[in-house]
C-alpha cells in the first residue's frame, strides 16, 4: 500500500485584504471583478524554495529524515532556471545526498504530477520514502485581476509504503495544451486570456472531466467520498463543478480562496491537507488539480491518521497565524513589484561565492553546527576548537543540527540603519534550547511585541538576492508571541 | 605577568586634525596635517624618525606601508600598516612603543587616519551581506547590549534611556569647549531621549559622529625624551585584548559587559602599578561609540561597581568637574570617530591635559590618563587600553 505518510503546510504570515488592493489601485480594477476576502502573501524574505522548506519541516515532525530517499519539488516559480530547487530544499532539510531529486515545473498541476510520480517510484521499488514539496510565489502586475487572485503558500506530503495515513488508490489524468495562463521565458508576470473563456472552457470543464473519468474508471460515485478537493479560480464557478457531478455542498472541501487566494502549484495539496486534518479512518478523499488539463486522485484514510492529526501546523494552524500587511505599498515592496530606493547601504551586496556555498552547504543551508564529544557543548557555526573555555578540545566534534531546535531570545534590537525592504531589521542573540548561541535575523514579528526570554522557532528564509540575482538562503528566528 | 614597558617610552610630540565631515580634505591631506603638527610639536626633523606604523581600519586609504611612506616621502625606513578595527590607532602607538622599548628604534612615528565621508551614505561603510550572520550594524549590535544591560539590572527602557542619555549630554557639553571637535552643540536630556531611533533602544544622540580625521604621535626612548622637550608624557601601560569568540560561540557571556575591556584594563593596571583605578586615574577618554558602551565601560574599567554606573553618571562623577572626568574632549560622541585616528586622538587629549594645554577643558593637575578603544561588537571585539602620565 502506497500513500501519504505525513503532511505539512506553510502559509506566509502576511495577508492582504482584497479591499486594500482595491483601495490603493482601484481605478484600474473593474468593480465587476472585485473579489471578496483576503489572500496570503509572502514576506520579502520568502520565495517558493523557502516556503517549501518550511512546509517540509512541518511534514518532518516526528519523521525520520534519514529514511527519505527522494524529494520532488513542484513549482512554477523556481528562483533558478538552471540549479535544481529540489536539491536546495533537500540540503536545507539536511537529507542524505543519496536521494533522487527532481523539479517539476511549467504547470500549476505539477504537485499532482509529483505525487503520482512519487507513488509510481515507490511502487517500482526505486525509493521507499519520497518528500513531495510544492510551493508557489506568483506575482501579478499591479492593478490587474491576477493580483487579486494569486496567493502564496506551500504544501508537503511524505509518500511511502509504511505507516500510510491515506493510501493512494487510484488516479485519472488529462493533459491538454491550453494557453489560458502562461508566462513566457524571461517574463516576471503571468498573462491570461479572457476570464469568461477560461471559466467556461477550461476551469469549468477539466476538473469535472477528470473527476468523472476517475469515478468511472474505478466504478465509484459521488456518495462514496467524504470530501472532494480542488482549487478555486473563480469563487462563483467553484461549487458548480462538484455539484454537476452529484456532490453535496458539504462534501466540497473549502478552497480557502477568500483566506489565502489561488496559490498555484501547491493549491490542490493544501486543500487536501485541510481535508486530512478533519478526516476519519475509512474516509475516501478525492483530489483534482487544475492546469493544462487536470489530474484526479483518490485516497483512503487509514487508522494511522490519528498519529499525525493535530501534530502538524498543517493548514489549520497556518490559517490562524496571520497578520494583515496593512498597506498595499508594503505588499508590492515585499514582492518586488515596486522597485524601492535601497540607497547606498542596500546596494552593498557582494556575489554569492559558489565554492564557499558548496563547501559549507550543510552549515549554511542545513544549519548544521558541531557538538563537542568531550564536553557536549553544541556550537554554531561548527567549530574545530571547542569554544567552551573549560574544554578547548581540538577536532573532537560531531555534527549537530540546529534547524530542528527551538530557542529563546537573549537580546535583540530593531535596527533602522541596516537596510531592509521591510524595516526595521530586527535581529538578536538566540540561545538554543539544549545549548548553543547565534546571532540571527528575526522574521514575521513586530518589534513592540518582543521581549527578552520569548521563545523562538526557526524558519528558512531567503536572506538576500545578490547583484546578479542569486537568492541566498539561511535560517531566521521566528518569535512565538502570545497573540 | 611580564615586566611591561612602564616608563620606558615617552611621547614627545603629537598632532591631531579637526575631526568632522571634511569634504574638502582627502585622507592624505589629513595625515599630512596631523604629521606636520606632530613634527613641530616634537621639534624634530622627518629624517630623525627611524620607523613608522600607521593605523587605518577600512581599506580605502590603501594597503601596506606605502601609502604613508610615499605620502610623507619617508627615507626608506620601515613602515607598517596596522589594522585592528577601532583599536587601529592605539595599535600603531603600541607597535611604535614596542619598537622603541625593545631598542630596535630610537624614534618612532604612529599615525592613524580614516576618511569615512567618501562612501556615499551615512554611518560606517557596510561590510557586505553575510551568508549566515544577521543583517546587523554597529548601532544595532550595541543596542542589543543596552537591551541586555537594562534587563539584567532591572531598568525599564525609559530609565535605561535616561541613564545613557545623561552620558551624551555630558559629552556634548565637553564638545562645545573643543574647537577641533566634530559636533559642538549642547543637548538636553530630553533631546537625547526623544531623538529618532537608530536601533532600538538607541537614538540619534546615543550614537557617535562618523567623521574624517587623523592624529599622530612621536615616541622615543624615555631616557632621550628630555633632550626634545621639558614636558614629555610617559607611557605607563599599553594593553590589547581580543575576544576569544566564546561570547557568541558559548553561552556564558551576559552581553551586559565587555570581557575584553575587563581583561585589557586589568593587565594595564598591573603594568602601570595602578591599585585603585577609580582613585588613581585622573581622567579618561573611552570608546563611547554609543552611550551604552561608555556606561558599561565605566564598570569594566573598575571606575564604577558592576551594575551601579547609573549612580555615578547621574551624580556627574564623569563630568568635567566631577571626580573622574571622562571624555574631556567630547569623546567619540562629539570629537568624532575616524576609526583609525580615534585611539591616537584620545592620547592627544591626555597629552595636552597632562601638559596643561587643554585650554577651556583643562583639568586641575591630572597625573595619569587612561584611553580605551573597543573595535567590533559586544559579542566579538578588540580592546586597547593605554595609560599615560607624568
Amino acid at each position: 500500500m502506497v500513500g501519504i505518510t505525513s503532511y505539512g503546510g506553510y502559509i506566509p504570515w502576511y495577508r492582504i485584504n482584497r479591499m486594500t488592493i482595491y483601495g490603493a489601485i482601484g481605478s484600474w480594477l473593474n468593480p465587476a471583478s472585485l473579489l471578496p476576502g483576503e489572500k496570503a502573501v509572502a514576506n520579502w524574505d520568502e520565495d517558493s524554495v523557502s516556503m517549501a522548506v518550511n512546509a517540509a519541516i512541518d511534514c518532518l515532525t516526528d519523521a525520520e529524515r534519514e529514511k527519505i530517499d527522494g524529494l520532488y519539488f513542484a513549482t512554477t516559480t523556481s528562483p533558478f532556471m538552471e540549479r535544481q530547487a529540489a536539491s536546495i530544499i533537500a540540503t536545507a532539510l539536511d537529507l542524505s545526498p543519496e536521494i533522487r531529486t527532481a523539479d517539476i515545473g511549467g504547470s500549476i498541476s505539477g504537485a499532482a504530477s509529483a505525487v503520482l510520480t512519487a507513488a509510481d517510484t515507490i511502487k517500482a521499488g526505486s525509493a521507499k520514502n519520497i518528500m513531495v514539496c510544492s510551493s508557489d510565489c506568483r506575482i501579478a502586475k499591479a492593478g490587474g485581476p491576477l493580483e487579486e487572485q494569486y496567493g502564496d503558500g506551500a504544501a508537503a506530503l511524505l509518500m511511502g509504503d509504511e505507516g500510510v495515513i491515506a493510501s493512494l488508490d487510484g488516479s485519472y489524468t488529462l493533459s491538454y495544451d491550453i494557453m489560458d495562463h502562461f508566462r513566457v521565458t524571461g517574463d516576471k508576470y503571468n498573462r491570461q486570456w479572457e476570464d469568461r473563456w477560461i471559466r467556461d472552457e477550461g476551469y469549468g470543464k477539466f476538473i469535472g472531466e477528470a473527476l468523472a473519468g476517475l469515478m468511472k474508471k474505478y466504478n465509484l460515485s459521488a456518495k462514496d467520498f467524504a470530501k472532494v478537493c480542488y482549487p478555486c479560480l473563480y469563487p462563483r464557478a467553484h461549487g458548480g463543478i462538484a455539484k454537476k457531478l452529484g456532490f453535496e455542498a458539504e462534501q466540497v472541501q473549502d478552497s480557502m480562496f477568500t483566506a489565502i487566494g489561488n496559490t498555484g502549484a501547491p493549491y490542490p495539496l493544501m486543500v487536501l491537507i485541510a481535508a486530512l486534518e478533519d478526516a476519519k479512518p475509512g474516509d475516501k478523499i478525492l483530489v483534482a488539480s487544475y492546469g493544462g488539463g487536470s489530474s484526479a486522485m483518490f485516497f483512503t484514510v487509514t487508522d494511522e491518521i490519528e498519529k499525525v492529526k493535530g501534530k502538524r501546523r498543517g493548514i489549520k494552524q497556518n490559517l490562524e497565524f496571520k497578520k494583515d500587511i496593512g498597506q498595499y505599498e508594503r505588499y508590492i515592496t515585499c514582492n518586488s513589484v515596486l522597485t524601492i530606493d535601497t540607497a547606498g547601504r542596500g546596494e552593498e551586496t557582494s556575489l554569492t561565492s559558489a565554492s564557499k556555498l558548496w563547501r559549507e552547504r550543510r552549515e549554511i543551508l542545513g544549519l548544521v553546527g558541531s557538538k563537542c564529544k568531550r564536553c557536549g557543548t553544541p556550537q554554531y557555526p561548527p567549530q574545530r576548537v571547542c569554544a567552551n573555555p573549560a574544554c578547548g578540545a581540538v577536532d573532537e566534534m560531531e555534527d549537530y543540527r540546529f534547524s530542528d531546535k527551538t530557542g529563546h531570545i537573549f537580546t535583540y534590537t530593531g535596527d533602522l540603519l541596516a537596510f531592509s525592504p521591510n524595516p526595521p531589521s530586527i535581529y538578536g542573540v538566540i540561545n538554543f534550547d539544549g545549548g548553543g548561541r547565534y546571532l540571527l535575523d528575526f522574521t514575521d514579528c513586530e518589534q513592540d511585541k518582543l521581549k527578552v526570554g520569548l521563545p523562538i522557532e526557526l524558519s528558512f528564509r531567503r536572506k538576500y538576492v545578490d547583484r546578479v540575482g542569486v537568492s541566498g538562503y539561511f535560517w531566521k528566528a521566528r518569535p512565538v508571541t502570545e497573540d | 605577568m611580564p615586566e611591561g614597558i612602564k616608563d620606558k617610552v615617552a611621547i614627545i610630540g603629537m598632532g591631531c586634525t579637526k575631526f568632522g565631515e571634511l569634504w574638502d580634505k582627502s585622507g592624505d591631506d589629513l595625515m599630512v596635517d596631523a604629521f606636520k603638527e606632530c613634527l613641530e610639536d616634537a621639534g624634530i626633523e622627518k629624517n630623525d624618525i627611524d620607523v613608522a606604523y600607521w593605523g587605518a581600519c577600512f581599506p580605502m586609504q590603501g594597503l601596506s606601508g606605502m601609502p604613508l611612506s610615499t605620502l610623507l616621502h619617508l627615507p626608506y625606513i620601515g613602515v607598517t600598516h596596522v589594522e585592528n578595527l577601532c583599536a587601529s590607532g592605539t595599535e600603531a602607538v603600541r607597535a611604535a612603543s614596542y619598537a622603541v622599548a625593545s631598542g630596535a628604534s630610537d624614534i618612532a612615528l604612529a599615525i592613524g587616519v580614516e576618511k569615512l565621508k567618501d562612501v556615499g551614505y551615512g554611518g560606517l561603510p557596510a561590510f557586505g551581506v553575510s551568508m549566515t550572520g544577521a543583517n546587523s550594524t554597529a548601532p544595532g549590535s550595541f543596542a542589543m547590549m543596552a537591551t541586555r544591560y537594562f534587563t539584567t539590572y532591572n531598568l525599564s527602557p525609559e530609565e535605561g534611556k535616561r541613564m545613557i542619555g545623561r552620558v551624551s549630554v555630558k559629552s556634548h557639553h565637553n564638545g562645545t569647549l573643543n574647537p577641533k571637535a566634530h559636533l559642538r552643540r549642547e543637548v538636553t536630556l530630553e533631546d537625547v531621549v526623544k531623538a529618532p531611533i537608530v536601533a532600538w533602544p538607541l537614538g540619534l544622540f546615543d550614537c557617535c559622529g562618523v567623521s574624517d580625521g587623523s592624529a599622530a604621535a612621536i615616541v622615543c626612548r624615555a631616557d632621550m625624551a628630555k633632550k626634545f622637550r621639558a614636558d614629555p608624557v610617559y607611557v605607563k601601560a599599553l594593553q590589547i585584548a581580543i575576544s576569544s569568540g566564546e561570547e557568541i560561540n558559548y553561552t556564558d557571556f551576559d552581553f551586559a559587559h565587555v570581557e575584553s575591556t575587563r581583561r585589557a584594563s586589568a593587565r594595564a593596571y598591573t603594568e602601570a602599578g595602578v591599585k585603585n583605578a577609580r582613585e588613581e586615574i585622573s581622567m579618561a577618554e573611552v570608546h563611547d561609540c554609543f552611550s551604552i558602551t561608555e556606561a558599561v565601560t565605566m564598570e569594566d574599567l573598575q571606575f564604577s561597581p558592576t551594575g551601579k554606573v547609573r549612580a555615578d553618571i547621574e551624580s556627574g562623577f564623569f563630568d568635567l568637574d566631577g571626580g573622574l572626568p571622562v571624555q574631556p574632549d567630547g569623546g567619540l560622541k562629539c570629537f568624532g570617530h575616524p576609526i583609525g585616528a580615534s585611539g591616537i586622538r584620545m592620547i592627544y587629549e591626555m597629552y595636552k591635559q597632562l601638559q596643561g594645554k587643554a585650554d577651556q577643558r583643562q583639568l586641575k593637575d591630572p597625573k595619569m590618563g587612561l584611553t580605551h578603544n573597543l573595535g567590533g561588537f559586544p559579542q566579538g571585539n578588540v580592546c586597547s587600553v593605554a595609560i599615560v602620565g607624568l
